[in-house]
């Protein structure tokens, strides 16, 4: 294999392991479960996106013939991750799990919850 | 009855097939095609009406300029997880939005959702608010501003509504 | 060096899997629990993909792939059930 082709592999790989570990490091760190929604969210999808990348280079090259099909992975993660996110943050939302007390706008959350309008008044 | 009732998906069924046999032999073409036709046909009455994409070139500088964010915020927020957590300040903010359509809502969503420090968590049942989660909240307006300017006013171009 | 660098991403790989193990298991909340799974099914692809150029094999791109459809399908399905109490309406 050629270096400038190694060099790059390891360079993504490398790349995606520190994203994935960020991202989990965040995960177990963080303190409240709406903050924690973030870094899998975004740092795990980047560093999949990282590792797939090296992984499509090596096997093009093993294959002898451009081998794009680990885009398909990184494609549907990029349109699941959001949406995961958003049906685990309304589980959050709808079992009325508490923010930390530094959350600004709190206040909003029944709205969210019932999926009003911010401004409208809570009902009686 | 049209042949090719949803055009665009049937090309994206005829490239994903190929893609995930990794081949362009004679028998895989003939069995995409095969698919390319008979699934739309199957699916195309269980469909909701989706607006045109009326302007491709923009969509396609539009997934663009997403990617690009989508490495800046993603080198951000793995800056503000590793560092000090006591100064985070996260918070709730209410974005008005003035799509129409359940499509442009969905991509207004998952972009927000994969680039800056936000998740998208709800939209108001009159479709008239995005409700965010911020990891960093520092200036509330001026992300409200900029989501609005920077994702919401392209997708609004590209579908005309 | 490549494979220097697999083993090292390997590494990084579980540590990241210990850390949404550790997650799973404090939770607190439902949705916590839910969330360290759902790392968990990404961090699964990238080990097994790593594997995969370990061994200088494609095959294991399809096992890849199934994790990724399993791993959003059952996080949809299981918020949906702590949603609405059922799964199909």
């Amino acid at each position: 294999m050629p270096l400038y082709l190694e060099i790059i592999i390891c360079v993504s790989l490398l790349i995606g392991g520190v994203f994935l570990l960020i991202g989990s490091y965040g995960l177990a760190r963080l303190p409240d479960i709406y903050m924690r929604l973030h870094s899998p969210t975004k740092a795990s999808t980047l560093g999949i996106t990282g590792v797939l990348i090296a992984s499509m280079i090596l096997q093009s090259h093993l294959q002898g013939f451009l081998s794009i099909k680990e885009l398909l992975i990184t494609l549907f993660l990029l349109i699941t991750a959001p949406v995961a996110a958003n049906m685990i943050a309304k589980t959050a939302l709808h079992y009325r799990t508490k923010p930390i007390n530094e959350t600004q706008g709190d206040d909003l959350m029944e709205a969210i919850r019932d999926r009003k309008s911010p401004k409208q008044p809570p009902e009686a | 009855m049209k042949l090719f009732p949803m055009p665009f998906h049937s090309l994206l069924l005829f490239v994903v097939w190929l893609l995930l046999n990794n081949s362009i032999s004679a028998g895989h073409i003939v069995l995409a095609v095969f698919f390319a036709i008979t699934i739309p046909l199957i699916v195309t009455s269980m469909r909701d009406e989706h607006p045109r994409i009326l302007k491709p070139w923009l969509a396609i500088r539009y997934v663009f300029m997403v990617m690009k964010d989508i490495v800046i915020a993603n080198i951000e927020v793995a800056l503000l997880i590793v560092g000090p957590i006591k100064k985070l300040k996260p918070g709730f903010v209410a974005v008005p939005i003035n799509i129409d359509s359940e499509l442009g809502i969905t991509i207004l969503a998952s972009t927000v959702s994969l680039t800056p420090g936000t998740v998208s968590a709800e939209v108001s049942k009159d479709k008239a608010w995005l409700y965010i989660h911020a990891l960093h909240l520092d200036n509330e307006e001026e992300l409200v501003e900029s989501i609005k300017s920077r994702y919401e006013a392209p997708i609004k171009e590209i579908f005309g509504c | 060096m490549l494979n220097i660098t697999i083993t090292i991403v390997a590494a990084c790989i579980c540590i990241a899997l210990i850390l949404n193990l550790w997650r799973l298991l404090i939770g607190p909340s439902v949705s916590d629990r839910i969330l360290a799974l759902d790392t968990m099914y990404i961090n699964a692809i990238a080990l097994i993909l790593l594997y995969g150029m370990h061994m200088g094999s494609a095959l294991y791109f399809e096992a890849a792939v199934l994790i990724a459809m399993l791993g959003f399908v059952s996080t949809a399905a299981l918020c949906k059930y702590l949603l609405r109490g059922d799964i199909i309406e």
